[in-house]
């Protein structure tokens, strides 16, 4: 992002129920309001079930966001769980241009989302790395916080791991410190 | 005064820890979506010794609302939250609240009625309970459902009010959506509402008295009176103590607020969250230079008539938007519009536009729909259809 432009942010992750993407979402949001900008942030309206297909969203604007409706044309979509993009489209409404970031080991030259910006980061092998969750489930959702820092530029890494000591329960460390592995690891920028 | 920290929370959070603030001594409540994390909240406080207060857990709504006016009759600062079919199963209680004039403080999470079954937002919980005797209250976003909590127990417990409130918070739009918020100081709060004494009485066993007893024909039409007097006189109550709000906490508040309405043609009248679409589509039609203004609708009971009249009096058009529907009329806001108009030979064209029911989204362009079809019936000078529907499903309709 260029300085001072002013432009809202709308950004959907995707994950499954139980991953963290409600959290990954909330702390985003307070990670830009640390930064004085103005932000929401909230969970596919309804119920949620553990393992199934989950979104989330958060808006950041340096104006006062007025908006109330949900999020249908997201500028970033983060996917937090690969195995997702056979079971939803993930691209679903992403403006022209967007960005989307993948938890993959793969790189971004490897995927065609169209007219997307394609990044990529190992968020699961990061996560496990830092103790994170295991192999078959690893807790990706801050380390993918820094991908976004790095990504998108408009909220800074030191705010994101502020926010992350403030919505995650436990292993503050280990999730600030996935996070700057992303933040340095992500690949497409 | 103290510094206002930002945090970044749910609405129910707001609305818990404006309830918080207020240092509240009993709270009866039965948990239902989507205002399930107030009490949460709530017993989360009292666990960690942060607040210091008595959490009944009961079996039902109507026992919520039982236990809140006995524990309110003693005294207490009493408040509960609930929704949906939680308020209408407490539907009998609510009327003894406000009849025994005990200034009981409500947040809900407003939400549709069943059946269908439907936990979305949707105003007919608090619509339905239109005629209760309570104060209503509603929230555009999480800010002001924290300070309206505030502000709801202040002007309850206000000696020539006290009249039982609520206050609504879309669900999910707000309940489950996490914003910034200011939260005032503890000490603050302290002193813009000093503790709840009961000026005329309350239920002591060392000084006996008779609560809520029957009520013959030579009694019930005059205290009734009374207790519709308080209402009806409680606007002024209310605009003073917002302005004293204002003047704490820098946060302005209105019974309707309007906004780009001066020289409007044509005024959309709002309430809850849908305000905030309708002001970003307000600032897009602007752009286009069409005389567009908009009124946000933050008291609804007492209703805000006088005010009304100023804002929209010179008005050609008025496009009421209603998230809730009384079947065999139209929405609630519109016909109590429609009724402070009567009498005066200046009055916009009205329209009325049901919209958002069960969390139905409310978009720009259907604000700039309600906004075109209205501006059209004032160009004709008449008005073909009163009620309409916005944002249908020609699909699911059959």
């Amino acid at each position: 992002m260029i300085k001072g432009e002013e432009k809202m942010y709308e950004v959907r992750f995707h994950g499954r129920g139980g991953q963290g993407a409600v959290t990954a979402a909330h702390t985003l949001a307070e990670a830009a309001f640390r930064e004085d900008k103005d932000v929401q942030s909230f969970p596919m309206f309804g119920v949620e079930r553990r393992g199934a297909p989950v979104a989330a969203f958060a808006r950041i604007d340096e104006k006062e966001i007025d908006i109330k409706t949900q999020i249908y044309e997201p500028d970033i979509v983060i996917v937090l769980d690969m195995s997702l993009l056979d079971v939803v489209d993930v691209t679903d409404g992403l403006k022209k241009g967007g960005k989307i970031i993948l938890n993959t080991a793969k790189k971004p030259s490897e995927f065609d989302f169209d007219d997307a910006e394609i990044f990529t980061v190992n968020a699961t092998d990061i996560a496990v790395k830092n103790g994170l969750g295991t192999e078959t489930n690893p807790i990706v959702n801050t380390a993918i916080l820094g991908a976004y820092s790095r990504v998108v530029g408009n909220v800074s890494l030191d705010n994101i791991k502020k926010a992350i000591e403030n919505n995650v329960p436990v292993k503050h460390d280990e999730n600030k410190k996935a996070a700057e592995e992303a933040y340095e690891d992500v690949v497409g920028v | 005064m103290g510094e206002q920290k930002g945090l970044t929370i749910q609405g129910n959070m707001a609305t818990a820890l404006g309830a918080k603030l207020c240092r509240p001594d009993v709270i009866p409540a039965y948990p239902i979506t989507p205002s399930t994390l107030f009490p949460e909240k709530i017993s989360e406080y009292i666990a960690d010794g942060e607040l210091d207060a008595s959490m009944i857990r009961v079996e039902s709504e109507h026992s919520a609302m039982s236990a809140c006016i006995g524990a309110s009759s003693i005294g207490a600062r009493t408040c509960t939250a609930s929704a949906s079919q939680g308020i209408a199963l407490m539907h009998e209680m609510l009327f003894i609240a406000s009849g025994m004039r005990l200034p009981i403080v409500m947040a809900v999470g407003n939400r549709a009625l069943s059946a269908p079954i439907n936990i979305w937002a949707d105003h007919q919980d608090t619509i339905a309970s239109r005629d209760s005797g309570w104060l209503q209250f509603y929230a555009e976003k999480n800010q002001e459902g924290l300070d309206l909590m505030i502000l709801a127990f202040k002007i309850a417990e206000d000696e020539r009010v006290l009249l039982p409130a609520m206050v609504g918070i879309d669900g999910f739009v707000l309940t489950h959506t996490v914003e910034g918020v200011k939260v005032p100081a503890q000490e603050d709060v302290d002193e813009f509402l000093p503790p709840y004494e009961p000026p005329h009485g309350k239920l002591d066993p060392k000084e006996p008295m008779t609560f809520g007893s029957l009520g013959t024909p030579e009694y019930y039409q005059e205290l009734k009176y009374d207790q519709v007097e308080a209402m009806d006189k409680s606007p002024e109550v209310i605009d003073e103590i917002f302005e004293e709000f204002e003047k704490e906490f820098g946060r302005e508040y209105n019974r309707i607020t309007p906004y780009k309405c001066d020289d409007a043609e044509i005024i959309l009248l709002t309430m809850g969250s849908m305000t905030g679409t309708a002001r970003a589509a307000v600032d897009e039609m602007r752009e286009d230079g069409e005389k567009v203004g908009l009124a946000k609708l933050t008291v609804f009971r007492p209703f805000p008539g006088d005010l009304l009249k100023e804002i929209a009096g010179d008005a050609k058009g008025l496009a009421v938007v209603d998230r809730n529907i009384s079947p065999g009329f139209g929405g609630a806001v519109f016909a109590e519009s429609a009724g402070i108009f009567i009498n005066e030979k200046k009055k916009p064209l009205m329209k009325n536009f049901i919209v958002g029911l069960g969390g139905r989204e409310i978009f720009k362009k259907n604000f700039k729909e309600m906004y075109k079809k209205t501006k059209k019936s004032v160009e004709k000078g008449s008005v073909d259809k009163m009620v309409e529907w916005i944002n249908m499903d020609e699909k699911v309709m059959r």
